[in-house]
């Protein structure tokens, strides 16, 4: 982008009534979501195509983006869910040996509408005061349309946001030299879950996010794999009471994200909703059992409450070293484990992705 | 796992004298270390040669032995000292391997002394190009084809099999000296012999030439625990081929998508995971531009120039870690000082990008071979911080101090689009300035990738550059048009003189926080730059912090140069200890990463920016100090004052009027001419004609300076009329707006002198003298204190003159005084109101710390009430040499003779009960070896031949066989010394050249009336000493000083070692 010869306006208005006046960078128009930070420096394309994202206005605090363009093997899903962008500047001209476009056209063939060329670092040290909030990005004058916007910002929320992200079908990825199945729910699941498993000789079932366990059953898995996905997670009772039936299978369970949130709700856990969330590739995870720290890559704004496990059904297996959230759980009644960070990275450090190994350890000796 | 409850008493060594490639980054991360050891309540133990340091200051060890870093001497202080640890790894190249080497020699284990920071397997491992090869064969990480060759034959052999061009590089060498690309046969012959030479074990690496792929690095850091992490990535502007301390570096790395950032990561951490590094480690990989392959070029198991890149790049103190993890804590146990809470096992986030530009030497070497390669040639750098590449790389442009305010370099205005594509396959320090002028001359960036391999991205934000500097000239300058210049890093005056129109409004910069977490903490760091936005966080942090204190900023001296070295760092970093100590709040403003002055909880706050008067307006906008302290950051700092006092700034100190009077020639001779203190005759010229006829007026020898000097920049002396012309056509392609002075050159003893000045009373800490007499640059000088051969009646008249002169420009600080003893009587030659080079050497020998006195006295302290009485202070027990350090085997083509032009990069120091034994030491410490016998080659110009005769007849004495080439050998014979004739070069094969190849020659003592030109005889020849690293000698006083040394038949080992703490 140039600095100069410049777009038209736009407008980013928080649901406090600030506003922070920019230009127009992908598509045109108005849109309101939940402003949520990332502090990721590289994998911005896997961040716009990460279904986790429904819902939300992401901004990007590195100040560069679309250095490298965007490709076609990057993308983390088939479109994207996030329902705004904001950036600092991004690239016009992007150079990469893979980049088959720029980003602000990736913008406008997804229909998001983004904004450019606001102090970034303001915005994201006020949402880290004030917690996320929600916000609207225009290119229409807000301050004509001021209190309008305030009230639709203020009644805005992320709803049903696991239905709007699961695909409706079953698919099957069958690997060349097949050794095990792994039922995957989609719940927005980032593609490279499934590569990761795929990588490892594993047939990857992936289920709509409301199968039943008796559906699972029939299908015969050597392992369940709980996706991670967007939203509320305490919105899913549907779901969460399904993953009642499903963990009685015996099937060993592995759950990131959402899928491990879920996981907790339906052994009796509680989740709370983070203050800005962890959204980045730097989160140092401690795993409890080792005792070793992990930078791990994350993307969450909920968190399960450590406490509210019970410990005849699990114990934290993870925690967050900043601020000691739950990071993860290893089930003791079932044959289970769940991770709130992503050790599919995607974007992100591949540190933690031995997890997956151990995943497909836990399925030796059921071999189909 | 905290402290290890075995650890008590800790060994630090130190880097020793700034060479090019090993400089001030280890003063910086020495000092991290030594105060993280200190806060952990350990003893810690000292060995550094360099005085100039920070971390042989008292306050930094228990016990601070500033002595030549040798085997013997670091055996002796560890059975002087009994320490039940050393670190290694915090001391360069230098601290490493002699650990190394004393931890081989079974001698730690002998005396219970474990090694902290680094395994000696892992280091073989990472150092030792055969066992690096193996292990990264067997973790699978990608090598370049390469092998380990002894001889040359093998080395020829390889090369045919793998194809040319290869690189060769030389085992356990400093920044990589002695290797190079071969693109031929004949080429690699050449480097070959030379890097076998030069490297200590005699290998050498001949490997594949990947010249063109991307060259980026991790910082990574593990402790013993296992944990892992990436402190930062640095992208090369300049790809593979050019010394990664020679190129341009932006952090994080800009073009590389996740996949390719995340897969050098992780090879980054299974590489230091392998070798079980515990503490910092720097990989540096090539990845091939259009594809995943990649390849590990080095690892450093070690902290480096570039972890104190990265360190100032993200604010993570990868040094003070290192050191901590050294002694036993494990990541998860430190806390993130930054945030306070948060740990140091986590990964920096960054919301900025940081540029470093290296700084080189050339406009001081206009002979010198600017290509750049493998081999490191600049002296220091800056980094600057922005919000854009382009404002980063605008703000580094105008730290390095070539007087620039674009990437427009003058002398390539005028080049065709034609000339400029010709240039561009030069690679050298000039090149980003020939890529700029090209893409304004309309070559397109593609083009220029095909020759350069830059990056386009990078190519492309330099386009953004001339587009808008294109946008600013043409039409109105409207507000939207400076806003964005102001954006990409332009200032008020460029965007005036660009757009040829005045400023439509002024808005000033405003300054964001480092805070190692891209603000998704509340961080504690008072650590900031400037960019162009609304909120300032400076002055947020200032409000809420509110201490009520008085603030005080501190100008730093900028980047490491010849002629302003890690001496100016020292001071403002006492100025700052001292303003806190007084209750004040001290605020540093400095541009170089490499120092401590830019480390963060240094000071109360600390502005990473440009030292130029629009930066520094911004500066003081936000600060509203109570006053500003210019007379520690060199000459950097010291150009701001006029500017400053104009602002209504009060300049703490020496004012800026007399810092004026004091360089302004005629007003300085009006405050001669009344103190009625003689100085040689001199007078300023502009031109050519001028020149000629002052200098015919004034008779030769005349020496020839441009008014406002450095470090002696482009200082000559003149014997003739040819040698004036020449010069003032060097000095008027420049951009020299200011004039040349002529004055008379006095070949006398010159003396030098600090004093401190409260406006009544003045301290003289001590007399020095020069051994080699002037026209030899201070700086390059050998200086002895307290002076050995100046009557009382001379040392009387220089208190006098000091005296004097400190009162008439009503010093209030620091005064540096150089003055020439000729025909016993003394003439003063220069006045700097300021800080010096010797402050910090003095302040260690005399043991009174003039940096905090000074800074004392700036706010109304006498020197009476501080116990000092006035005049000169008694000499104490101790002679203390302080001895050059050149980097000349680094810079190839500059010829070394010593001259009014600084060539230095360091110092050392030397210190003992009499003037030999501190030579002795000083000059081991240099680097000389004092070898008893062999042979001695003396060619020297006419005017030395009878004072060399002495010199030649104590080596025949000891016993040396003398060589002389004929002019020289005739006066010898003549005197009946007896010495071989050696042919000059151009006399044909076998002449000096083979002589000093053959191994024979121990000493040269070579002078010549002229020098310079690097295709002259001389200059040869002793540019052929310095690779083959002979003594090499080129001064007649320096000879004279060795042949004392060595006739006082005494080692090092016979010499009293000083602990500088009980001075």
């Amino acid at each position: 982008m140039s600095l100069f010869n410049q777009s038209e306006k736009a407008y980013l208005m928080l649901a406090n009534g600030q506003i922070f006046e920019g230009r127009s960078f992908g598509k045109k128009g108005t849109v309101i979501g939940e402003v949520v930070f990332t502090t990721g420096l590289t994998g911005y394309q896997e961040t716009l195509t990460d279904p986790s994202y429904y819902g939300q206005i992401v901004t990007q605090t590195f100040p560069l983006i679309g250095n490298y363009g965007v490709n076609s093997s990057d993308n983390e899903s088939a479109k994207s869910y996030v329902s705004g962008y904001i950036v600092r500047e991004w690239c016009s001209v992007p150079s990469n040996f893979r980049c088959e476009g720029g980003i602000n056209d990736f913008l406008v063939n997804h229909n998001i509408i983004g904004i450019c060329g606001i102090d970034t670092r303001r915005l994201t040290r006020i949402i880290r005061e004030a917690g996320v909030m929600n916000g609207v990005i225009t290119t229409e004058n807000v301050y004509e349309k001021k209190d309008e916007l305030l009230e639709k910002i203020n009644s805005f929320a992320v709803r049903n946001a696991v239905p709007a992200v699961t695909a409706p079908n079953i698919r099957t990825y069958t690997p060349e030299n097949k050794k095990y199945r792994v039922v995957l729910f989609d719940f927005g699941y980032k593609r490279n879950i499934r590569q990761e498993l795929f990588r490892r000789g594993c047939e990857v079932v992936v289920v709509p996010a409301d199968t039943i366990a008796e559906e699972v059953k029939n299908l015969a898995p050597d392992g369940i794999m709980f996706s991670n996905g967007p939203g509320d997670p305490s919105e899913n009772t549907g779901i969460i009471a399904n993953i009642r039936e499903i963990q009685k299978l015996g099937i060993p369970i592995f759950g990131i994200c959402l899928g491990h949130q879920l996981m907790a709700l339906a052994n009796g856990g509680r989740t709370e909703k983070l203050k800005y969330g962890h959204r980045g590739a730097n989160q140092p995870v401690i795993d409890l059992e080792s005792g070793l720290t992990y930078v791990t890559s994350q993307n969450h704004g909920y968190a399960v409450v450590g406490d509210s496990i019970d410990s005849s059904v699990g114990r934290v297996s993870h925690i967050n070293a900043n601020d000691k959230t739950c990071e993860g759980i290893r089930y003791t009644a079932v044959n289970a484990r769940t991770v709130q960070f992503h050790p599919e990275a995607h974007g992100g450090p591949l540190d933690t992705a031995y997890l997956f190994d151990e995943f497909v350890e836990t399925m030796k000796g059921e071999v189909c | 796992m905290p402290l290890r409850s075995d650890i008590k008493k800790v060994l630090v060594i130190g880097s020793g004298p700034i060479v090019i490639g090993q400089a001030a980054e280890f003063d910086y991360a020495g000092t991290q270390a030594c105060r993280a050891l200190k806060q952990e309540g350990l003893e810690v133990v000292l060995v550094n040669s360099n005085p100039a340091t920070i971390m042989t200051d008292k306050a930094m060890a228990d016990k601070v032995y500033i002595e030549p870093l040798t085997l013997d001497v670091v055996k002796r202080i560890i059975e002087i000292e009994k320490p039940d640890s050393l670190l290694s790894t915090l001391g360069g190249q230098t601290g490493l391997t002699l650990s190394m080497q004393l931890a081989a020699e079974g001698f730690l284990d002998s005396h219970n002394v474990k090694l902290l920071g680094a395994d000696p397997e892992t280091i073989h491992k990472a150092e030792d190009r055969q066992a690096f090869k193996d292990t990264m064969e067997k973790i699978g990480e990608p090598c370049i084809p390469s092998k380990v060759v002894e001889n040359v034959d093998d080395a020829m052999e390889f090369a045919d099999v793998i194809g040319y061009p290869v690189i060769v590089r030389p085992a356990f060498t400093l920044g990589g000296t002695g290797g190079g690309i071969a693109q031929n046969k004949t080429e690699l012959h050449e480097i070959a012999v030379n890097g076998l030479r030069l490297s200590p074990i005699t290998q050498i690496l001949v490997e594949k030439c990947i010249s063109g792929w991307k060259e980026i690095e991790f910082e990574v850091i593990r402790d013993r625990k296992g944990n892992v992490i990436t402190v930062c990535s640095m992208e090369n502007f300049d790809p593979v081929g050019v010394h990664t301390g020679d190129s341009i570096v932006i952090a994080p790395a800009v073009t590389l998508s996740d996949r390719e950032y995340q897969m050098l990561r992780t090879a980054a951490i299974n590489i230091i995971k392998e070798l079980k590094v515990e503490g910092g480690c720097n990989c540096q990989f090539a990845l091939h531009p259009t594809s995943f392959e990649y390849a590990v070029i080095e690892v450093n198991p070690r902290v480096s120039r570039s972890s104190a890149l990265a360190s100032k790049a993200t604010g993570y103190p990868i040094a003070k870690t290192a050191a901590k993890i050294a002694v036993g804590y494990t990541l998860d146990e430190i806390i993130n000082q930054v945030t306070g809470r948060t740990f140091a096992c986590f990964e920096p986030a960054l919301d900025y990008v940081v540029v470093k530009f290296p700084k080189w030497a050339f406009d001081k070497f206009v002979y010198a071979k600017r290509t750049l390669g493998t081999q490191m040639k600049a002296t220091g750098e800056v980094m600057a911080i922005g919000t854009s590449f382009e404002q980063a790389m605008m703000k580094a442009v105008r730290s390095i101090e070539l007087g620039l305010d674009t990437m427009s370099m003058k002398k390539f205005v005028g080049f065709t689009r034609e000339q400029l594509i010709e240039k561009l396959h030069d690679i050298d320090d000039e090149r980003s300035f020939v890529v700029f002028e090209a893409l304004k001359k309309g070559v397109t960036p593609e083009e220029i990738h095909e020759i350069t391999m830059i990056d386009n991205w990078f190519l492309y934000k330099l386009l953004n550059l001339v587009e808008l500097e294109k946008w600013l000239a043409d039409g109105e300058l409207t507000e939207e048009k400076y806003d964005t210049a102001r954006q990409y890093g332009y200032l008020d005056s460029t965007i005036e003189r660009l757009s040829g129109q005045k400023c439509p409004k002024h808005k000033s910069n405003v300054f964001k926080m480092v805070d190692t977490c891209a603000g998704e903490f509340k961080a504690e760091t008072p650590y900031f730059y400037s960019t162009y936005d609304d909120e300032n966080e400076a002055e947020q942090f200032i409000e809420h912090r509110n201490t009520g204190k008085k603030k005080v900023i501190v100008f730093g001296s900028g980047p490491i140069r010849i002629g302003q070295g890690i001496e100016f760092d020292y001071c403002s970093v006492h100025c700052v200890w001292t303003l806190k100590e007084l209750g004040y709040e001290a605020v540093i403003c400095n541009n170089n990463p490499e120092t401590v002055s830019t480390d963060f909880d240094t000071g109360d706050r600390l502005y990473f920016d440009p030292l130029t008067r629009e930066d520094v307006e911004a500066i003081i906008e936000t600060e509203k100090p109570y006053g500003v302290v210019v007379q520690f950051g060199g000459q950097t700092a010291i150009k701001l004052t006029r500017h400053l006092a104009d602002m209504g700034v009060n300049i703490l100190g020496t004012s800026a009027d007399m810092i004026d009077a004091a360089e302004d020639r005629e007003r300085f001779d009006e405050i001669l001419e009344r103190c009625g203190i003689p100085r040689p005759q001199g007078q300023t010229v502009m031109t050519t004609d001028e020149a000629v006829e002052a200098a015919e007026e004034l008779g030769y020898p005349v020496l020839l300076r441009p008014s406002y000097v450095l470090g002696g920049q482009n200082m000559i002396i003149a014997h003739s009329k040819e040698d004036v012309v020449e010069y003032m056509g060097i000095i008027t392609s420049h951009m020299i707006e200011n004039p040349v002075l002529i004055d008379k050159y006095m070949m006398g003893t010159e003396v030098e002198v600090d004093a401190i000045c409260d406006g009544e009373d003045f301290l003289i800490p001590g007399i020095m003298e020069h051994i080699e007499r002037a026209g030899v640059h201070s700086g390059d000088s050998i200086s002895i204190y307290p002076a050995q051969h100046l009557s009382e009646r001379i040392k009387r008249i220089i208190v006098e003159y000091t005296r004097k002169l400190a009162r008439e420009l009503n010093v209030i600080g620091l005064v540096n005084i150089q003055y020439v003893v000729y025909n016993h009587e003394v003439f003063v030659i220069e006045v700097n109101p300021r800080s010096s080079r010797t402050v910090p050497y003095i302040s260690k020998v005399t043991g009174i710390p003039m940096v905090d006195i000074a800074t004392k006295i700036m706010f109304g302290a006498k020197l009476k009430d501080m116990g000092y009485e006035s005049g000169l202070y008694p000499a104490g027990d101790y002679v203390a040499v302080k001895v050059p350090v050149f980097s000349f085997e680094k810079l190839t083509d500059v010829d070394t003779m010593l001259g009014p032009e600084m060539k230095s990069t360091g110092e050392c120091l030397g210190i003992g009960r009499n003037l030999e034994d501190a030579l002795l030491k000083g000059l081991i410490a240099a680097g000389f070896d004092l070898k008893k016998t062999g042979g001695v080659l003396i060619s020297v110009r006419d005017s030395d031949k009878r004072e060399v005769l002495p010199i030649a007849d104590k080596f025949e004495q000891m016993g040396f066989e003398l060589y002389a080439t004929s002019g020289t050998q005739s006066v010898l014979t003549r005197n009946m010394i007896a010495s071989h004739l050696v042919r000059k070069i151009s006399d044909g094969e076998p002449n000096v050249v083979t002589l000093l190849e053959s191994g024979k020659i121990h000493y040269v003592i070579s002078t010549s009336a002229k020098g310079r030109l690097p295709e002259r005889d001389s200059v040869k020849m002793r540019r052929k000493s310095i690779e083959r690293s002979i003594c090499s000698l080129t001064a007649i006083d320096t000879a004279k000083s060795l042949v004392k040394v060595l006739e006082s038949g005494r080692t090092v080992n016979d010499v009293e070692l000083v602990d500088i703490t009980k001075i």
